[in-house]
């Protein structure tokens, strides 16, 4: 909402300053986005000097001057004054300018040969006198020191930018803006003057509002004004409506748009003579077209309001107006309406048809619905004694009548919220200025409503009223209340955070990235869940919801590879979406590792990343987070998007279903879609909505500390064993012989090839075996040993090396 | 005894000579091995008058602690040189580099979470989530933001289907729905996480971060809410006084409702935050609307509280001087790693928010 000091005191008798009118707007929550002048075709002539002038090249009358304008350089013109020379203050117009008396605009140009940037002025060319037989010189005494300045003083007003909150449609018009700063102590509001016009005979044209169903529009004001002539605006209104950056168009288009502005009263003019014989409002019928002032064509739906003739729709109701019986420069006779529309109906159809004007935006937040008559008398007073005329009589259609709304406030609730003490006399006083009439009851206050404020609707609008009025600063710091109801995190938050920071601290760097990816990407790892498109992405490659962690840590990983970067570790933990409902999501931890270790160390030998790595990050994460390693347990099955030979799945428990954590190599076919140029890439993923909640907290979890102090033996084995049997199984079968005494199972070396049968494999394994009873004597360690031999041939198949 | 004092200077003369070890294993052997020097002389003790046998026992016994004594120092010292010698050859070139370390990083947006959760803990808050993926009644409509409110236009929704009731959360403003809906007051809560607008530039990214607060109770007013985010924000900013100025605003679900502006300054182009005469927006609050608390079945004639959102990137970047909203969400390995936190930096009430 833009408009100028000056026009705030038109409604606003004060003597405050503009910089405490400008703070007193943000006070009682009027914002103000900016307060400046809005800039002028006259700012670009500049008071100048001419450093140096000298002949130019190709003509005899012509001079070129190096001339300062206040800028780093200096720039050159051409110019045939005779009293061009060096040290002059004159006045210089650049490129751009239009010259006040010939309304020629400048360009850069050539004169013979020569690039004159913009113009030396005479006197005469800026309408300052009739001199024009050289360029203006200027006094040094008074202008030496303005160099670079404007010449021409910028008469305009400066003009406030509010940003209004959709609450306040009140203040979309300046007496609204006054009445909030009265209230606020800022003057007094100053009365509408009632100075009545003359209304000579009836509103011939005869206006129906039909009872349509959720019809649109519930009154409708008019009059008609005979014999004007439209014609370019008066000088004031025309800066009025210039100073806010909108454009002049005829003095009765401006009438209307100044009215609205003033009071937040929209108004709209027709060609009376275009109206075909009535004025319907009514709902429009779908495939209606009607041509808008816009100069687009729309096709309508059923059920908006359009406000029609015999031969079709005029415009639509409180929306846009439009051309067919638009008014223009020969008009002679005019339909003015001022009517109510409903906010719901405005907005409802305004977003079907995808338009916006300040109409509709008023419309939609709530007109004064008792403003109709008085926009009609502000209107037709001004276009008479503009544009001449005679005004009919008003005519008001009405299909409900309007009810001021009453509520009941107790005082003391306003001291409940806003935590400091007003006084009754106070608050009435505050709430009167704001236009509200007020009858006390007792503990209550009865109060109407001003009809311009459709926000106003429960007794909790009204503290906000004084509050604010009062001001935000007497609210009262309080010191905190420390108070607890519940513990700052639950335990899978406490598990969010412990694994955010376990991974990092193996030399993964977090990242975030969106929620959404590109679906191309995403349906290389969606896996079973259905794809979630969203229906307004803001970009073609961003129009899915991710299903994986992956889709994006890969592109960006590949990003990251064409910086340069070789030895990338990239993790993310967040939301990932198995369908569209809310709480369709799960929280995972992905992490992506590429390239060499010890890449360019001098004394350790180099090695590209392997499943191991992800491996032993995943598995040592688990462990740091308080999960078991005897426990976990590891398959082959793994999704689709990793390499089915290298990727694995982790297990919290043999017997689980769901595994909480993958890990592998992403499938090549993928590396090769992606087109990702690295030398090794492997990755992880945990799962945080299935690792188990451990019920049991830490200090009840820990068991009774034993430790044995009797010898321990170490057993070394070599098993040849089938190819595809699972080192886990032969370290499962073998720990489970004696609890007790087996203490760790090591698989030192896995070898095939040489002596060893094509399908076989040999697994060398260390055995450490301890007694917590005694010192185990030659022949009880014999006995264990027959047993692990015989047991693990008896249950994998496998021979024992010899 | 004179055979004894014999024996004694002749080997001790050896002995001080520069040998090697075996040499005086050699000598250790002609005195004490099976027919050594000492050994035999001991033999010879039983032959010897009484008289003689214990002056002599007790001259041999004297030399052979010394012989002994000078035999093992002469061991050690040669050690101990041979040690010094072949320490001499071991010496390496200490400022070569060690072997490769890996530090990881912990994003800017996680840390600033964990550093509010801290703030707010202290003060008794708890930490409650919700859905990425709301539906249009917990992201409007229970939050007074009816379908025909012009407020709908402020966010720009990302939808998922065409009926426009499944949405991605424009604010987190609907875990406090949830939450009231889940429990019974008093509730006194923070709720970080993701939010998503379509509106794209140099200032705005499609996805976000924004904490939501809560506190309902039976006497809570604005006073409680000024003293809270007074707290907060002089905790966050890590200074002792902190410029703050409660603005007028609109939300549609909290009334009254206030824009919370701090003061800084420009110093050599970084923002100073508790000083200077500019403002700068930082946050929206309010009292808690009675159309949220009835929407929730709480009477508001009994409870009422504030809420507040605040934005969480735009926090970090605020205390940690980064200028491009746009770069956080972009991974780019050198900003991570810029910008980026050590693990093991978990801002606590006892260790410090910040190193």
């Amino acid at each position: 909402m833009k408009f100028t000091i000056g026009w705030l005191k038109e409604h606003l008798d004060t003597k405050f300053e503009d910089r405490e009118i400008i703070e007193k707007l943000t006070d009682v929550g009027l914002e103000v986005e900016s307060f400046e002048k809005v800039s002028s075709d006259l700012d670009n002539f500049k008071v100048a000097k001419i450093i140096n002038a000298e002949q130019h090249p190709n003509a005899d009358k012509l001079k070129v001057c190096d001339v300062d304008i206040g800028e780093q350089e200096t720039v050159k013109v051409v110019c045939g004054a005779p009293n061009a020379q060096k040290d002059l203050l004159t006045v210089y117009a650049g490129p751009g300018s239009v010259i006040p008396k010939n309304n020629m605009k400048l360009t850069v140009s050539k004169i013979r040969g020569v690039t004159s940037y913009g113009m030396l002025c005479s006197e005469s060319e800026l309408n300052l006198s009739d001199e024009s037989d050289g360029i203006t010189e200027l006094k040094s005494n008074k202008y030496s020191d303005k160099v670079g300045e404007n010449f021409f003083k910028n008469n305009t007003e400066k003009v406030i930018d509010l940003s209004i909150t959709p609450n306040r449609p009140d203040c979309l018009g300046v007496r609204g803006i006054a009445r909030d700063l009265a209230a606020a102590g800022v003057g007094k509001l100053k009365h509408t003057s009632n100075t009545n016009i003359k209304n000579t005979g009836a509103q011939k044209i005869k206006i129906s509002i039909t009872k349509d169903k959720n019809q649109g529009c519930i009154i409708f004001g008019s009059c008609l004004i005979k014999d004007v002539s439209n014609k370019e605006s008066p000088k004031w209104l025309k800066d009025k409506i210039e100073s806010l950056g909108q454009k002049s168009i005829s003095a009765i288009v401006d009438i209307t748009n100044y009215v609205m502005l003033d009071l937040n009263r929209p108004l709209h003019a027709y060609d009376a003579g275009k109206i075909d014989e009535e004025i319907i409002v009514r709902n429009s019928i779908k495939g209606e077209t009607f041509e808008a002032l816009d100069n687009k064509e729309y096709k309508l739906d059923n059920d908006m309001c359009v406000i029609s003739d015999k031969s079709g729709v005029l415009g639509l109701g409180g929306i846009i107006g439009g051309t067919r019986a638009g008014t223009e420069f020969n008009t002679k006779n005019i339909l003015l309406e001022s009517a109510y529309f409903l906010p719901r109906s405005i907005r409802k159809t305004s977003k079907l048809l995808n338009i916006d004007t300040d109409a509709k935006f008023r419309f939609e937040r709530g007109i004064d619905p008792q403003s109709i008559e008085l926009g009609l008398k502000k209107a037709s007073k001004l276009i008479i004694e503009i544009c001449g005329g005679k005004v009919s009589k008003f005519d008001v259609q009405k299909i409900k009548k309007y009810k001021k709304n009453k509520i009941k406030f107790k005082t003391s609730l306003f001291e409940r919220i806003a935590g400091f003490k007003v006084k009754d006399k106070e608050i009435i006083k505050i709430l009167t200025d704001l236009g509200f009439e007020v009858s006390k009851k007792k503990l209550e206050l009865e109060l109407t409503i001003p009809s311009w404020r459709p926000d106003i609707t429960q007794p909790i609008d009204i503290v906000e009223e004084i509050v604010r009025i009062k001001g935000y600063n007497n609210i009262r710091t309080l010191e905190p209340d420390k108070t607890r109801f519940k513990a700052t995190l639950n335990k899978q938050q406490k598990l969010f955070h412990f694994l955010q920071r376990s991974v990092a601290s193996k030399g993964y760097f977090e990242t975030v990235t969106w929620s959404f990816t590109d679906s191309k990407l995403n349906n290389l790892f969606k896996e079973n869940y259905n794809e979630i498109k969203i229906v307004n992405p803001i970009s073609s490659d961003l129009d899915v919801l991710r299903n994986s962690i992956f889709s994006n840590l890969i592109s960006y990983l590949k990003k990251n590879l064409d910086r340069g970067f070789k030895d990338v570790s990239l993790f993310e933990i967040g939301p990932i979406f198995k369908d569209n409902k809310p709480g369709e999501q799960l929280t995972v931890l992905g992490a992506i590792k590429s390239g060499k270790i010890s890449r360019l160390n001098w004394n350790e030998e180099n090695r590209l990343v392997d499943l191991f790595d992800a491996k032993k990050d995943v598995i040592q994460t688990l462990v740091e987070a308080g999960y078991d390693r005897q426990n976990l347990f590891v398959r082959e099955k793994s999704p689709s998007y990793y390499h089915p030979g290298k990727s694995g799945s982790v297990y919290l428990d043999k017997d689980d279903i769901n595994p909480v954590a993958y890990f592998g190599e992403i499938h090549p076919n993928i590396i090769k879609k992606i087109d990702i140029k690295t030398e090794a890439l492997v990755c992880f993923e945990i799962y945080l909505d299935y690792l188990k909640d451990k019920k049991i907290k830490l200090k009840d979890l820990k068991p009774q500390f034993k430790f044995s102090d009797y010898q321990k033996s170490d057993r070394d084995f070599a098993f040849v064993v089938d190819k595809h049997f699972k080192a886990q199984d032969i370290i499962d079968i073998i720990s489970s012989i004696d609890e007790s005494s087996i203490q760790s199972v090591k698989i030192f070396d896995v070898y095939e090839g040489e002596n060893i049968p094509k399908d076989k494999k040999s697994i060398a394994l260390n055995v450490t075996i301890q007694s917590s009873e005694k010192t185990l004597e030659e022949s009880d360690l014999e006995k264990i040993n027959k047993l692990i031999i015989s047991t693990v041939e008896t249950k994998s198949g496998a021979k024992i090396r010899s | 005894m004179s055979d004894i004092k014999k024996i004694k200077d002749e080997f001790l003369e050896r002995l001080n000579k520069d040998l090697s070890i075996e040499s005086v294993n050699q000598i250790k052997s002609e005195l004490f091995g099976k027919n050594g020097k000492i050994s035999s002389s001991f033999k010879i003790l039983g032959s010897l008058p009484t008289e003689e046998r214990k002056k002599f026992a007790s001259d041999l016994n004297y030399v052979k602690d010394e012989l002994q004594e000078k035999i093992n120092k002469k061991i050690q010292q040669i050690e101990i040189k041979e040690i010094n010698s072949k320490l001499e050859n071991e010496k390496v070139d200490v400022t070569l580099p060690e072997r490769n370390i890996v530090q990881g990083k912990i994003h800017p947006v996680s840390q600033v979470i964990d550093e509010l959760s801290s703030i707010f803990s202290e003060i008794g808050f708890s930490v409650e989530e919700g859905p990425d993926v709301e539906n249009e009644h917990y992201n409007f409509t229970a939050l007074n933001t009816p379908d025909n409110h012009p407020a709908r236009d402020m966010h720009d929704t990302f939808y998922l289907d065409d009926k426009k009731e499944l949405l991605l959360r424009t604010h987190t403003s609907p875990v406090q729905v949830r939450t009231m809906l889940k429990g019974k007051p008093p509730f006194k809560i923070i709720a970080p996480g993701r939010t998503y607008r379509s509106d794209s530039d140099q200032t705005h990214a499609p996805m976000f971060h924004q904490v939501e607060g809560l506190h309902i109770d039976k006497n809570i007013n604005m006073g409680h809410l000024k003293g809270c985010l007074n707290y907060f924000i002089k905790s966050f900013f890590e200074v002792d006084k902190i410029k703050m100025r409660f603005r007028p605003s609109h939300f549609p679900f909290t009334e009254p409702s206030a824009e919370v502006d701090i003061g800084y300054e420009l110093k050599n182009g970084k923002i100073v935050i508790g000083e200077g005469d500019k403002w700068l927006e930082i946050l929206g609050c309010g009292m808690v609307h009675p159309n949220v608390l009835k929407n929730v079945k709480i009477n508001p004639d009994k409870y009422q509280g504030y809420a507040f959102g605040i934005g969480i990137d735009r926090l970090a970047m605020l205390k940690y001087g980064i200028n491009d909203l746009r770069a956080f969400f972009e991974t780019d390995y050198r900003w991570l790693n810029h910008f980026g936190f050590d693990p093991l930096d978990v801002p606590s009430n006892y260790r410090g928010l910040s190193r």
